[in-house]
């Protein structure tokens, strides 16, 4: 119990906030790094995953994808790209290893949502004259989008727990807290920064439920 | 006077087969603390994952909570959650095993929970017409049918705690992890390559494995396709 309120008292002393090494700017660090990686890994692969699902074609590189990014140690990806000429632009790594494990999620939800949208919905829309870009459009990516934003949802999550696992190998973010702690055998610090490593995580989570369930009834899930 | 050995260890390349030859017993007892903290842990989870699973099954009132806490759990960042263990098992194995048992445990429960839903109703009748009672139904009907469903979970499961041993590093017990760390440390480019591909060769070999399983254990599942 004292290592608790060690932990708190860590959190709450306001001496631990500013600064670079801070509470405050390694949120902000692991709040930039999580939304900006978010953006570019959507902008990279929703365009790809909704041509593919609108052509129907490479399917089983878009679900293979998946199962081949859960094989591939996150931690032995950020050691190497440290190793390469990546690592000496700063937060390159972590940038390019976030990215890289937030496209897998987003390209296989998006296509699978794609082309779990209702064949008959399909060839009516092609029966009303619709063309490819409209049906794509007006058609199929509103019906997907539940499974989309799913991805999403996974994809953002994946990249606060990347995020975290960069400090080991010398990104910035909260992940710092505990590598510290770590280094200098601060048990308190070490929870410290785990709690807000989770509760962070957590408030992601949170707002994808939210945002979930304050949706129109036809974009939700039927999870 | 002898200058250094110009071999690919000097010159500090990706590939190097002198690394092989040379670490050959460091890589090997790090791939088996690899196996054992991956097996023990699955292990552990499913252990832990049946009863969980088949109790929120029949009391259904539970099924809402357990889902609640298996996702809470699962969303807690890997480096996280070793390190809110850290005051209970200190710097050790368990506390490695401890972390992933709580993620195996979480995809286990879910895709077991899922495979025993799935079984039809009028399955389930049919047993209880032979005179099946409760457990037998359990053990010998519902059971092996949410099987395929429950070994793809252990499958995403293990392929999961083969990836999060690395970070197991951070405490000194992360089996190939904790190569690659020290690998970071000196730059040692061949040690942090090579472990990192037999991370990704053990994942995928524990992955077709288990497919072999999965495939013996429920062969009517092929007889039913052909």
């Amino acid at each position: 119990m004292t290592t608790l309120t060690d932990a708190w008292h860590s959190l709450t002393d306001p001496a631990h906030w500013p600064g670079d090494d801070g509470i405050g700017h390694r949120l902000v660090q692991h709040l930039v790094l999580t939304v900006v990686c978010l953006a570019v890994s959507c902008l990279i692969a929703l365009p790809v995953a909704l041509v593919l699902g609108h052509l129907g074609k490479g399917g089983a590189l878009a679900v293979n994808i998946s199962n081949a990014g859960r094989a591939i140690p996150t931690f032995a990806v950020l050691v190497l790209l440290l190793l390469t000429p990546v690592g000496n632009w700063g937060e390159g790594p972590t940038v390019v290893a976030l990215v890289l494990f937030a496209v897998p999620p987003l390209l296989t939800n998006a296509y699978v949502g794609m082309r779990e949208v209702d064949r008959d919905v399909v060839r009516a829309a092609r029966g009303m004259g619709m063309t490819g870009r409209q049906m794509l459009f007006r058609v199929e990516l509103p019906l997907a989008l539940p499974i989309i934003m799913n991805g999403v949802r996974i994809a953002a999550v994946q990249l606060v727990a990347t995020a975290t696992i960069a400090a080991l190998a010398g990104g910035g973010g909260l992940g710092r807290i505990i590598t510290a702690g770590f280094n200098l055998a601060s048990t308190p610090q070490v929870v410290a920064g785990a709690i807000l490593v989770a509760v962070f995580a957590l408030i992601v989570e949170g707002i994808f439920e939210t945002a979930e369930r304050l949706a129109p009834h036809w974009a939700r899930s039927a999870r | 006077m002898t200058g250094p050995p110009d071999d690919c260890l000097a010159r500090n390349e990706w590939i190097c087969g002198e690394y092989l030859s040379t670490r050959r017993q460091i890589l090997l007892d790090a791939v088996l603390q690899h196996l054992q903290l991956t097996g023990i842990s699955v292990l552990i989870g499913l252990v832990l994952a049946v009863p969980l699973a088949v109790l929120a099954r029949r009391w259904r009132w539970s099924a809402g909570p357990v889902l609640a806490v298996t996702t809470i759990l699962y969303t807690i960042p890997s480096l996280a959650m070793f390190s809110l263990l850290l005051p209970v098992y200190g710097l050790s194995a368990s506390l490695v095993v401890a972390g992933l048992v709580l993620y195996s445990l979480t995809l286990l429960v879910r895709n077991i929970l899922a495979g025993l839903r799935a079984v039809p109703e009028e399955t389930r009748q049919a047993a209880r017409g032979m005179g099946y009672g409760p457990i037998r139904l359990l053990l010998t009907v519902e059971l092996p049918l949410a099987v395929p469903a429950a070994m793809a979970g252990l499958r995403v499961a293990t392929v999961s705690a083969v990836s999060l041993v690395t970070v197991g590093a951070i405490v000194g017990f992360g089996g190939l992890g904790n190569l690659i760390y020290s690998g970071m440390n000196t730059y040692f480019k061949a040690q942090v390559l090579t472990a990192s591909v037999l991370c990704v060769v053990i994942a995928v070999a524990a992955d077709v494995l288990l497919l072999g399983i999965q495939r013996l254990l429920t062969p009517w599942t092929r007889a039913a396709r052909s």
